[in-house]
C-alpha cells in the first residue's frame, strides 16, 4: 500500500497498463508536454514518447472520433477530457458511435475505448462548467460508467476501465486530484466493473452516494453519528452497470434510504436507483425514499447561491431526518 | 351476418347465470353444437352450445362473472366482420360499465391533483405530506405492514408516529397489547373477516326457503314409529337385491305409498286453487358442499324398492358431482329429508315449495320399550311432517303420519 493522490493513483493505473501493453496510448488536451491539465499524466510523456502520448488540439468531437476510430482498428485509448463539461462537443462521437458501433455490425466490431476526465462542478466555474454528466451517458446503452470517489477505486476501475473491451466513460473531480488515500501497488490490483462498497456501516438508513458526494455523504453522517443516528454508506463506484443488489441488501437492514446525487433530478441517477428501490425492496421500506440532488436550474455563479445550489451535509441530514422521521 | 350468443335459460327458476368457464377463446372457429361455455346455474352447472357456424369475434363476460338472462356474452361471426353496433348497443344496456368509466376518470382527475403539489426542483412541495386529506384509511409503512403481520397485531390498534399518523417501524417496535384501545386479552390475535361470494346455489336456497318459510304458516307434527320390522325386512331385502337398499329408501317408498291414500298431502298451493297432483314424486334432499339440492324419484309410488335405491342412488352421486340436469330436480311432490345417519334424533325442516309438506326423518335408536307390559329391546324412529296449514289441516297431516307409521310398522304391507 501505498498513500497516493487521487491523480498519482490514476498515473498509476495507466503507467502500469501502458508498460504491460503497447497498443495503449493517451490523447488529450496538454496530456504530453504539459504533463496535464491537473499533472495527472505527468511523466508518461518522457516515458513512453510522443506516439503514445498525443497532444490534440482543442478539438474534443475531432479526437474523440480519432480515438473511437484507432479503437475499431485494434489500438486501446485513453482520450483525456479537460472537463466532461467540454466533451459536450463529442457527445455525438461518444453517444452515436462509441456506443453503438458494436451493436450495430453485430459484434464484429470492438470498442476498448476509456474517456476519462474530471466531471461536474469544482467551485465557482459558472453554468457551462458545472454539469455532472455521469447520469446522461448512463442513459445510452452500450456505455459504462464509473465516477468514483478514492484514489483506490479510481486505480483499480480505472485498470478495469482500460482492459475493457467496451467504451468505458471514467470521471473524476478537479476538486478531489489532491485527495490522499492507501492505494494498492500490486500490478494485478484491479477492481470489478459494476461492483458497490459499503464504505461505512450503519443501522438507522441507508445513503447512496458517489464521486464527490460520497464526501458529502461522510461529512453528513459524522454529524449525525453525534445524534446517534447511525448511517451506512453505499458508495456505488460504478453507475452502469448499477450494482443494485448491495444497495438492496443494506436497505432490507436500514429500512430507509436517502439518495445522494451531484447530476440534476429529472431522470437522474437518484430517480433511477428510487425507482429500483421501490421494485426491489418496497417490502422493506418504512419511509419513502429521498434524495439530494442539485434542483433543476443551471449552477449560479455567486457564491452564496452555489452553496445552495450544491448538495451539502446539511441538506443530507435534513433527508435523513426526513426518512428516520426524526424531525 | 354477425349473431349474438346471449344467456340461455337453462332451469326454469333461473334468473342469472355465471360463466364457469370459457371452452373458446376470441378467434376460435366453432359449428353448430359446439359446447362454448359452462354456465353455473342455480342449480347446476350446464353447457352452453351455440347453433350457428363462425368465428368467435368476441367474449364480453369474464369466467366468474354473472350475467342476467338473455344478456349478451359472445358474439359469433365472420372474420374480420364490424360488430361495433352490437357491442355498442350491449354497452348502452350495461350502466354499470359506464360508470366504472367514470371511476377511471375521476381517479386521473385525482393524479392531476396530487402532480400539482410535485415541483421538480424541490420534490412534494409539502415533504411531510401534511395536506393529505385523511381519509379514513389506515396509513402504514410496507416494513410495518409486514412486521404486523408476522406479530399478528391489528394495525387499526397501532396509533402511528409518522406524518399523517403513518404506522412505522418503531411503532411497531413498541406496541404493547394491552394499550391498544379495544383492550384486548394479549394472548387473542385477531383475524380478518373473510367474504365469500355468494353462489348461484345459494342464492337460490335462500330466496326458495326464505318465500316457503315466510309465506307458507307452517306447523309440526311428530310420530315416534317401531322401526324392527323394517330392520329385519331391510336385512331380508338386502340378501336378495343387486342394490343395497337404505333405510332412507323404504322411508321414500313408504311415504309414497301413503301419499297415494292422501291425496291432499299431495298437493299443491297456487293462491287461487289447490293443486292434487296425480303423480307420486319424492324428492330427496340431498346434502352436498355447496348447499342442498332435492333429485326427484318420479312416480315413487309405482316403483319397487329395488328401484328406488337404484335411482336414489344414482342422483345422490350425481348431486355431489354436480352432474344433476335441472329436469332431475323439478316436479316434485313431496320431499323427504334425513339426518338419521348423522344422530339426529328429530328435526324440523322448512317446506320444498311448490310441496305441501316435507318429512323430516330421524335415526333409528336402539332403546328400551315396553311391550305388553314388559321391558324389550327396541328400535324406534321419529319423524317430524312439516306441513303448509292453507293445505293440510292438523287431521290430515295426522292421518298421513298414522298411515307411514302402519307401512313402517307392517312393511309387507307396501308390497300390496
Amino acid at each position: 500500500m501505498a498513500e497516493l493522490q487521487f491523480r498519482e493513483a490514476i498515473r498509476a493505473a495507466i503507467d502500469e497498463e501502458m508498460s504491460q501493453d503497447e497498443n495503449i496510448f493517451v490523447m488529450g488536451e496538454e496530456v504530453a508536454e504539459y504533463d496535464g491539465a491537473y499533472k495527472v499524466t505527468k511523466g508518461l510523456l518522457d516515458k513512453y514518447g510522443s506516439k503514445r502520448m498525443i497532444d490534440t488540439p482543442i478539438s474534443e468531437l475531432g479526437f474523440a472520433g480519432i480515438g473511437i476510430g484507432a479503437a475499431m482498428n485494434g489500438l486501446r485509448p485513453i482520450v483525456e477530457f479537460m472537463t466532461f463539461n467540454f466533451a459536450v462537443l463529442a457527445a455525438d462521437q461518444i453517444i452515436n458511435h462509441a456506443s453503438k458501433a458494436r451493436y450495430m455490425t453485430g459484434g464484429q466490431v470492438e470498442i476498448p475505448i476509456v474517456f476519462r476526465g474530471p466531471n461536474a462542478s469544482a467551485g465557482q466555474l459558472s453554468a457551462t462548467h458545472s454539469v455532472s454528466y455521469d447520469s446522461m451517458y448512463a442513459h445510452f446503452p452500450g456505455l459504462k460508467v464509473i465516477y468514483t470517489s478514492e484514489p483506490a477505486d479510481a486505480k483499480g476501475l480505472l485498470k478495469s476501465a482500460i482492459r475493457d473491451d467496451n467504451p468505458v466513460l471514467f470521471m473524476e473531480s478537479e476538486q478531489m486530484y489532491g485527495l490522499k488515500g492507501e492505494v494498492p501497488e500490486e500490478d494485478d490490483f484491479t477492481i470489478p466493473i459494476g461492483k458497490a462498497k459499503v464504505k461505512r456501516e450503519g443501522s438507522d438508513v441507508t445513503v447512496v452516494a458517489h464521486g464527490k458526494m460520497y464526501h458529502v455523504a461522510t461529512q453528513a453522517a459524522e454529524k449525525l453519528a453525534k445524534e446517534d443516528v447511525d448511517v451506512e454508506i453505499v458508495d456505488p463506484r460504478t453507475v452502469k452497470p448499477l450494482d443494485m443488489e448491495t444497495i438492496v441488501k443494506s436497505i432490507r437492514k436500514t429500512n430507509r434510504c436517502v439518495i445522494v446525487d451531484e447530476a440534476h433530478p429529472f431522470g437522474g441517477f437518484a430517480a433511477e436507483v428510487g425507482y429500483l428501490i421501490q421494485r426491489e425492496a418496497f417490502d422493506y421500506l418504512d419511509a419513502p425514499v429521498q434524495r439530494v440532488t442539485l434542483p433543476d436550474t443551471n449552477a449560479p455563479f455567486a457564491k452564496n447561491l452555489f452553496d445552495e445550489w450544491l448538495p451539502s451535509p446539511d441538506q443530507v441530514i435534513d433527508a435523513v431526518n426526513t426518512v428516520t422521521y426524526r424531525k | 351476418m354477425a349473431v349474438k350468443v346471449e344467456m340461455p335459460k337453462l332451469s326454469d327458476t333461473m334468473e342469472e347465470g355465471v360463466i364457469a368457464s370459457w371452452n373458446v377463446e376470441e378467434g376460435d372457429t366453432v359449428e353448430s353444437g359446439d359446447v362454448i361455455a359452462e354456465v353455473e346455474t342455480d342449480k347446476a352447472t350446464m353447457e352452453v352450445e351455440v347453433f350457428d357456424a363462425g368465428t368467435i369475434l368476441k367474449i364480453l363476460v369474464d369466467e366468474g362473472d354473472a350475467v342476467p338472462l338473455g344478456g349478451l356474452i359472445a358474439v359469433i361471426g365472420e372474420e374480420g366482420e364490424d360488430i361495433s353496433d352490437i357491442l355498442e348497443e350491449a354497452e348502452s344496456e350495461s350502466g354499470s360499465k359506464e360508470s366504472s368509466d367514470e371511476e377511471k376518470q375521476e381517479v386521473a382527475k385525482e393524479a392531476d391533483e396530487e402532480e400539482e403539489s410535485f415541483d421538480p426542483v424541490f420534490g412534494d412541495l409539502d415533504e411531510k405530506g401534511n395536506g393529505q386529506p385523511d381519509d379514513g384509511r389506515i396509513k402504514a409503512s410496507p416494513l410495518a405492514r409486514n412486521m404486523a403481520e408476522e406479530q399478528g397485531i391489528n394495525l387499526a390498534n397501532v396509533e402511528g408516529s409518522g406524518p399523517n399518523g403513518r404506522i412505522i417501524k418503531r411503532d411497531i417496535e413498541s406496541y404493547e397489547p394491552s394499550k391498544a384501545p379495544a383492550a384486548a386479552p394479549a394472548a387473542t390475535v385477531s383475524r380478518e373477516d373473510k367474504e365469500h361470494r355468494v353462489s348461484q346455489m345459494r342464492k337460490t336456497i335462500a330466496r326458495r326457503l326464505s318465500e316457503s318459510k315466510f309465506s307458507s304458516p307452517h306447523y309440526y307434527e311428530t310420530i315416534d314409529i317401531d322401526m324392527s320390522a323394517v330392520w329385519d325386512a331391510r336385512k331380508q331385502l338386502n340378501e336378495i337385491s343387486d342394490t343395497k337398499i337404505s333405510f332412507n329408501d323404504i322411508v321414500v317408498k313408504a311415504c309414497a305409498t301413503a301419499l297415494r291414500q292422501h291425496p291432499d298431502i299431495n298437493s299443491s298451493w297456487q293462491g287461487d286453487k289447490i293443486i292434487e297432483h296425480g303423480d307420486v314424486n319424492v324428492a330427496v334432499a340431498v346434502g352436498i358442499d355447496e348447499g342442498l339440492v332435492t333429485p326427484v324419484i318420479d312416480n315413487t309410488d309405482q316403483k319397487g324398492l329395488q328401484q328406488i335405491a337404484v335411482e336414489s342412488k344414482e342422483l345422490i352421486e350425481k348431486a355431489q358431482n354436480r352432474d344433476l340436469q335441472p329436469e332431475q330436480m323439478e316436479g316434485s311432490t313431496f320431499t323427504v329429508s334425513n339426518l338419521g345417519m348423522f344422530g339426529i334424533e328429530e328435526f324440523t325442516a322448512i317446506i320444498n315449495p311448490p310441496n305441501a309438506c316435507i318429512l323430516a326423518v330421524g335415526a333409528i335408536r336402539e332403546e328400551p320399550v315396553v311391550e305388553d307390559g314388559e321391558v324389550v329391546p327396541g328400535k324406534r324412529m321419529k319423524v317430524t311432517l312439516s306441513s303448509d296449514h292453507r293445505i293440510v289441516d292438523g287431521v290430515s297431516a295426522a292421518k298421513f303420519l298414522d298411515t307411514l307409521k302402519r307401512m313402517l310398522e307392517n312393511p309387507l304391507g307396501m308390497v300390496l
